[in-house]
Parts: structure tokens; C-alpha cells; sequence
């Protein structure tokens, strides 16, 4: 079988053409140290000058206001501990939610450790979070309202502009986690009162190992990596030159088609979440509408998520699980937990998410081949017999 | 990663499906851990004539399954009993460290679908099986 179908673009992606083109000669002749003062010093400082004006303008914020990191989740650890760091004394009480990624999660148990007080708020059956439940937990003490703008797992995204309200009314910082929408759906850091924003370039086409994080101006974070003067002498170390150009190349090039790709990629999901729905003791998990584009999440029941991946890999499809086995921890997602889910249901998930370059036929290759590869395991699942048994 | 002799397995399982007239059927697992493994044989003459298996799980789950039927496949109760979780992860050329337990509930099914055959020859089975690896309760770590 030598036919491919890459159906996990929500954990990476396939680097763009403008992005691939961008980055060469920063791979090439364009070697300079940006903080050298001869020419090709110049040259690299001028790139990453040009590269961050194109992240700040994708996400309407200003070019003083985007740093460059090492991935999402560095953006994100910065945020959260720094602003710990900073506004301790003012209080300590962050807000989240349950469905956060673990980049968000763990670094809060980190700091819950070192005595912040965490405020996990509940999501409904859809993976969404009401702004009225985050109204009600902002305390005199809340220092940082952290919530992510589109989940990975299931692709609900979240009341972002009416949670930007709450907390701008009541001065309280807002983050959010947009690895997952940065590119994807249309965002304005300033209509939607974003204080703090993280993003990670290969996810939307642009390569591994490059973030950012936007923070609004009047924001004080402290430094992160102390070192040279990089980044304002905030995230200190030579920059990734290629990289931070391949990352804003990507990013403006995802914006600038970004209507177009948003209603095709749409209409391919769709066709793919009706499809999986024909069979039977399937079900979408994440909200039906408000979701990412690319984002088609389902629970199957009976069968184990693992297993499932590996027959769709043997097909020649590559898609992700949030069951057990496939995270390699002793539970399920957390994500589909939250939502309600039994832990025998979330064995039984998986996440296909497409792309740009994701085809029609890509998708009824898919739809094709999912069935049998079901109802193969469902022949050998003890728990399918005792279903039809019922 | 898998070896390749589990992907075989799991690809193309062996013994798979339930046995006519089995007389000796054992469950293992849970829904809620992610693996359930059931086991069926018929029994005569002290030989494991025939034996299926049906399993929820992972990869590692179901080679372990196919592998473990095929390994008592023909084989007296007595030889069955000796078949060890190690046995079944040497065979599959080794499992990776957070799938070992699936090579235990193998070697538990197999153990816990004899104990049925003794109870409906209305022998005991505990003093000669002692409790079944898998009464311990909760997840394993998988
Ligand atoms: C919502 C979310 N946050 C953070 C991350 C981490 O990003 P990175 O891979 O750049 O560290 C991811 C990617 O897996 C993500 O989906």
C-alpha cells in the first residue's frame, strides 16, 4: 500500500512552500550573528526585524509586542510562571480550565506546588467553558486568567472575545493558549482583549521549534532566559534566524489565504465527521459547529484507540488517540473526560485533522478504509459482543 | 515501538473468535483500564484442543492474546499453567517497558479460563492457581 493520507495536522504540520523557500538562505550564506554589527549581522537582525513585524500584523498586535521562543510551550511557561514571578505579591490566584494542554496543566501543578492557588473551571458537554463560570471566579486575588483559544483534541473553540470582556472589566490579565488557532481562525489580540497569547509555528505550516508570545504593551513579564540581550534581554540566546523567518512566512501566508482555506478545509471536515457518523456507536466529540476547521474527533465504541491507529497506519493514514496506550499514561485524555466521557469511551477516540493540502479524495480514502478496519476490531472486541448481546 | 513480530500479531492475529463448545472461558481486564481479554478452549483429555480469544485493547494487547493461544494451543493443562508473561514477551521478541502488562493478562487469561475448566469439572482451582494475577483491582500501568 503505498498510498499516504497525513490526517494529524493538528500535531504537526508539512512546512509550507514560502515558508521552506523563506528559510534557506538563513540556512545558507545568510549565517550572521543578528547582534554582530558587519553586513551579514545586519542582514540576520533586518530578517528577524521583517519577520516579527509579519507575526505582530497576522495577530493585529504591534511589533514591540512579539517575542520569539523555542515552541508553544515555552511561550506558554513563560507567561504562566513569569507573571507568578511578578505579580505574587499582589495575589495569588490563577483561573483556568480542565481541558488545557499539558504545556498549561503541568506548569500550573508546578506552580500550585510552590503555593499559587489554582481555580480549574469545568467545561460542558462540548468542551466549552462559559464565560459567566470565569466571571464568577475571579477573586481580589486573581492575577492571571489562562484559558486556551481552540482545544487539539476535540477542536471546540472557546467564548474568547467574551471572556476578554470579563477580564479587561475587571483588570484581571488575560492568556490565552492559541497554538491550535494561530493561522487557522481569524484573531485580533486587541478586539478580543487579549493581554497574552501564545503561538507555535509549526502548526500552521511553519517548522518545528519555533514560538512566539505576544504580550500586550504595558505587560511586565520578566525575563525568561537570562543571558545576552536577545529579546529585549528577555529570552537571551542566538536567535533561530531560518527558523523565526520560516515561522512568519508561514504564519502570513496562512492569514493572507486564510478565508478560502478556512471554508475548504471546513467543507472537507464536514464531510468527514457525516461520514464517520453513518456508522454505528460512533460519536463527535467537541462542540458540532464551533469548532477548528481541521479538527474531525470521534469516540468509537468497543474498540481501543491504539489499536485503531495502527490499522489506519497499516492503511497508510496517520491520525492520533487520546486513549491510554496512545498518550502512554495510566488514564485517557483528561480533554475527554472532561466532556463527560467514560473512560471506556475515551479508550475508543480518535483525531483526525486535516489541512490545506488535505484532498477530497484524501477524505473518502478515509472513509473507506475506517469501516471494515472497525468492524475487524469490533469482531474481536468482548465488549462489542456484549453490545449487540444487549 | 513494536518488534515486528508483534505487528504480525496484532496485523494478522491469530485464533481469533470464540471456540464451538468450549468448556473453558476466562475474562480478564476492564473497560475502564482499556484492555479486556477473553479467553476460550475446549478441553478433552487433559489437551487444549482448541482455543480463541477476544480482546479490547491496544496492539500490544491483541498480539499478546494471539500469541498466548497459539503458545498452549495443543498443550496439556499442566504445560498451559507453566506459560509465564516472560514466556509470552520473549516470544513476541520483547515488548516496550509500559506494555508488560499486557504479556501479564495474556499469561492471566489463559490462567483464569482453566480455573473455569476446574470449577466445571467442580475441582477448586484455587489451591492449584492460586488468585489470578489480575484480583488486585485498578489499572496497571499500560
Ligand atoms: C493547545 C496546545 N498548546 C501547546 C502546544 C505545544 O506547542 P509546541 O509543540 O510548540 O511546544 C500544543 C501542541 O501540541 C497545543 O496543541
Amino acid at each position: 500500500m503505498s498510498r499516504f493520507v497525513y490526517a494529524d495536522n493538528a500535531a504537526t504540520t508539512k512546512m509550507s512552500p514560502v515558508a521552506r523557500k523563506a528559510m534557506l538562505p538563513w540556512l545558507e550564506d545568510g549565517y550572521g550573528n543578528p547582534s554582530a554589527v558587519y553586513r551579514i549581522g545586519r542582514d540576520a537582525r533586518r530578517a528577524l526585524d521583517g519577520a516579527r513585524d509579519q507575526v505582530a500584523r497576522a495577530i493585529g498586535a504591534k511589533t514591540e509586542e512579539i517575542f520569539f521562543t523555542g515552541s508553544g510551550t515555552e511561550s506558554n511557561n513563560w507567561v504562566l510562571r513569569g507573571i507568578c514571578e511578578r505579580l505574587q505579591g499582589k495575589g495569588k490566584h490563577i483561573i483556568t480550565t480542565m481541558i488545557e494542554h499539558h504545556a498549561i496543566s503541568r506548569t500550573l501543578e508546578d506552580l500550585e506546588k510552590q503555593g499559587f492557588e489554582v481555580t480549574v473551571l469545568p467545561v460542558d458537554k462540548y468542551g466549552m467553558v462559559s464565560p459567566h463560570v470565569v466571571r464568577a471566579a475571579i477573586r481580589p486575588d486573581t492575577i492571571l486568567i489562562t484559558i486556551m483559544f481552540a482545544n487539539n483534541e476535540i477542536g471546540t473553540i472557546q467564548p474568547i472575545a467574551a471572556i476578554g470582556d470579563i477580564a479587561r472589566e475587571r483588570g484581571v490579565l488575560f492568556h490565552t493558549d492559541a497554538v491550535q488557532a494561530v493561522g487557522h481562525v481569524p484573531i485580533d489580540v486587541e478586539l478580543l482583549k487579549i493581554d497574552l497569547l501564545s503561538l507555535s509555528a509549526h502548526k500552521f505550516r511553519g517548522p518545528r521549534g519555533v514560538g512566539a508570545l505576544y504580550v500586550k504593551k504595558g505587560v511586565k513579564l520578566p525575563a525568561f532566559i537570562t543571558g545576552g540581550g536577545q529579546e529585549k534581554g528577555h529570552r537571551a540566546g542566538t536567535e533561530n534566524v531560518a527558523g523565526i523567518v520560516g515561522m512568519a512566512m508561514a504564519l502570513e501566508d496562512a492569514v493572507q489565504s486564510m478565508e478560502q482555506n478556512l471554508l475548504y478545509v471546513t467543507e472537507l471536515r464536514d464531510k468527514l465527521i457525516a461520514g464517520m457518523l453513518q456508522l454505528p456507536a460512533v460519536s463527535l466529540t467537541g462542540h458540532p459547529e464551533i469548532r477548528l476547521p481541521g479538527i474531525a474527533s470521534f469516540a468509537i465504541a468497543c474498540i481501543e484507540g491504539e489499536a485503531l491507529i495502527l490499522m489506519l497506519d497499516a492503511a497508510g493514514i496517520a491520525a492520533s488517540s487520546g486513549s491510554a496506550c496512545s498518550s502512554g499514561s495510566l488514564d485517557p485524555s483528561h480533554v475527554l473526560l472532561s466532556i463527560g466521557l467514560t473512560h471506556e469511551s475515551a479508550h475508543g477516540s480518535v483525531r483526525l485533522s486535516l489541512g490545506e493540502e488535505t484532498t477530497e479524495a484524501d477524505v473518502d480514502y478515509i472513509l473507506e478504509q475506517i469501516p471494515p478496519i472497525v468492524e475487524k476490531l469490533r469482531a474481536m472486541s468482548p465488549l462489542w459482543e456484549e453490545r449487540v448481546d444487549a | 515501538m513494536y518488534s515486528e513480530k508483534v505487528m504480525d500479531h496484532f496485523a494478522n492475529p491469530r485464533n481469533v473468535g470464540e471456540v464451538p463448545n468450549a468448556n473453558a472461558i476466562g475474562e480478564v481486564g476492564n473497560a475502564k483500564c482499556g484492555d479486556i481479554m477473553k479467553v476460550y478452549m475446549r478441553i478433552e483429555d487433559n489437551i487444549i484442543q482448541e482455543v480463541g480469544f477476544k480482546t479490547f485493547g491496544c496492539g500490544a494487547a491483541i498480539a499478546t492474546s494471539s500469541i498466548s493461544t497459539e503458545m498452549v494451543k495443543g498443550k496439556t493443562i499442566e504445560e498451559a499453567l507453566q506459560l509465564s508473561n516472560r514466556a509470552v514477551t520473549e516470544a513476541l521478541d520483547g515488548l516496550p517497558q509500559d506494555k508488560i502488562h499486557c504479556s501479564v493478562l495474556a499469561e492471566s487469561a489463559i490462567r483464569s479460563a482453566i480455573g473455569d475448566y476446574y470449577k466445571r469439572q467442580g475441582i477448586d482451582p484455587e489451591p492449584i492457581l492460586g488468585c489470578a494475577k489480575d484480583c488486585g483491582g485498578g489499572c496497571h500501568h499500560h
